[in-house]
């Protein structure tokens, strides 16, 4: 992954860790990870923070052991994760896997929080913006 | 207007996994598309073909016979067969032959495809956190369209269903055995919302097309069928790929799309015209997303029409009558000349069992993968 991120602490409640994306200021694309070019007009993007509230866009649920290597399941085992897109204001639907309590409570639309930290991006049900979209 | 390629012969293996190795599997297919067509090895002019996992395409000339022809290895995943077509068509017009040949094959091991995150321009964590999973891609498109356009789970079921029953009509197809649409959304989720029945394995196979010029044709005894087009696209800003950590907001755009649109342009046809459709299905959601992709109708008319049987063999657009991937499985680079060849067959009217009646005259096929390509044709009797 592109850009020093912060690394994460082990308590999942830790202060949320920026979206380290980048901008194209021809066409206004956000993209995450950063990169040095736009992938719709191949110009230059400037690394910009992204707001990491957002909404679930699509998800599914992981429900067998991912094949390992590459897989590093946790220590006590493998169990079913959910993951999806989550839909962020700057027009980016990033990738993450969704730290939520009971995977069969997942719905699409859901107020969810994406941090980074070490591994890929994880996404968290906001709390304290209930009803907001 | 271009010049008219005809495929005058046509074959493929049985799909399924199987002692033969992948390059044995295309000898097989060539000699049986050779005898099709009444033409002999030495007389093809230039070959295309490829897989993605085993082995190399111009290799088969030790078996088939070192005549010196030119042939040219593809190797563009899921579209290596409809790659290896347009480079055949191509060679055809431009006068390089008048007799080519197009050859896909693989073998792949049992279970999901683990490819590798550099391979991908991708950090580590996307494998070692368990984001490299085809399945996931799958299910998250479907997830959301299911929920923009009103499908549900029944209809998944309902294509699989389809294609098991179809591919029971398949002498070489891989599952034949039919399974209802209870059985098939109780097997297990593996990806929600499908099921483990709703996807297809990937496995073992080959197909092999013998194009022509209309001059050669007509010394041929066998029916030929008209290759109308073919056109390859790669994926355009704004369309959502497997394995991808971001995808652009708003209104997705799609590759199917627009090698459908360009294939039904050059033809100087529509999806109306249609009558018989052979359309990606790795999975029952992909065969439904299609179907509105390729312009066969507008996103959420599925639920009806499938409902409705539209899409069986007997309905009025037939879609997968081989049990498309789900019933004869995935092996990459045979799977676009496996649904060319079966349309050649229902266009000839040599469809056996699963024959759509009353003489269709016009077929297309689709074929969709990863990193976002589709390869598409159209055919007439």
């Amino acid at each position: 992954m592109a850009g020093a991120l912060i690394r994460m602490t082990t308590d999942p409640r830790s202060p949320a860790t920026a979206l380290q994306g980048s901008r194209c200021s021809g066409c206004s694309v956000s993209v995450y990870p950063a990169d040095d070019a736009c992938p719709r007009c191949g110009g230059p993007a400037d690394p910009a923070a992204l707001s990491g509230a957002g909404t679930l866009w699509t998800w599914t649920v992981q429900r067998y052991a991912p094949k390992s290597p590459p897989y590093q399941a946790p220590p006590s085992g493998f169990v079913p994760f959910a993951v999806g897109y989550v839909e962020l204001p700057d027009g980016v639907r990033v990738a993450a896997v969704l730290d939520v309590d009971d995977v069969e409570e997942v719905r699409i639309g859901m107020p969810l929080t994406v941090t980074a930290g070490e591994g890929v991006p994880r996404a968290r049900p906001t709390t304290g913006h209930k009803g907001s979209s | 207007m271009s010049a008219d390629v005809l495929i005058c012969g046509a074959g493929r293996t049985p799909f399924g996994r199987m002692e033969a190795s992948g390059r044995q599997l295309a000898v097989g297919a060539v000699t049986t598309a050779l005898a099709d067509a009444g033409i002999e090895w030495s007389r093809v002019g230039a070959a295309f073909g490829g897989s993605d996992s085993a082995g190399l395409a111009d290799t088969l000339v030790v078996q088939l016979g070192l005549t010196g022809l030119p042939f040219v290895n593809v190797k563009n995943g899921c579209a290596t067969g409809g790659s290896a077509l347009v480079s055949a068509v191509n060679a055809v017009r431009s006068g390089m032959a008048d007799v080519v040949l197009a050859v896909g094959f693989d073998k792949h091991p049992r279970g999901a495809f683990d490819p590798r995150p550099e391979d991908w321009g991708l950090g580590a964590e996307y494998g070692s956190d368990g984001l490299m999973v085809t399945t996931q891609f799958f299910g998250m498109k479907i997830q959301r369209y299911m929920y923009d356009h009103g499908i549900t789970p029944q209809t998944l079921a309902l294509v699989a269903e389809k294609a098991y029953r179809n591919g029971g009509l398949t002498p070489e197809a891989w599952r034949r055995k039919p399974v209802s649409a209870e059985e098939i959304l109780d097997s297990g989720m593996v990806s929600d919302p499908l099921t483990r029945f709703m996807f297809c394995s990937p496995g073992a196979g080959a197909a092999a097309l013998v194009l022509c010029s209309p001059d050669v044709a007509r010394t041929l005894d066998g029916p030929s069928v008209t290759l109308r087009s073919a056109a390859v696209r790669t994926r355009r800003f704004g369309s959502f790929e497997v394995f991808s950590p971001w995808i652009p907001g708003g209104e997705l755009t799609s590759v199917s799309r627009d090698a459908s649109a360009a294939a039904f342009e050059e033809a100087g046809l529509g999806p109306g015209d249609v009558d018989v459709c052979q359309l990606q299905d790795t999975e029952s959601g992909a065969e439904i997303m299609h179907m509105a992709e390729c312009g066969f109708c507008e996103n959420g008319e599925q639920e009806r029409l499938i409902a409705s049987g539209a899409t069986e063999i007997g309905g009025s657009l037939p879609v997968n009558t081989d049990g498309g991937c789900i019933a004869n499985g995935e092996p990459i680079g045979a799977s676009g000349l496996r649904q060319v060849y079966e349309v050649v067959q229902q266009l000839r009217g040599r469809a056996g069992e699963r024959q759509v009646q009353g003489e269709p005259r016009v077929g297309f096929t689709h074929v969709y993968g990863a990193p976002g390509v589709s390869a598409c044709t159209v055919l007439s009797r």
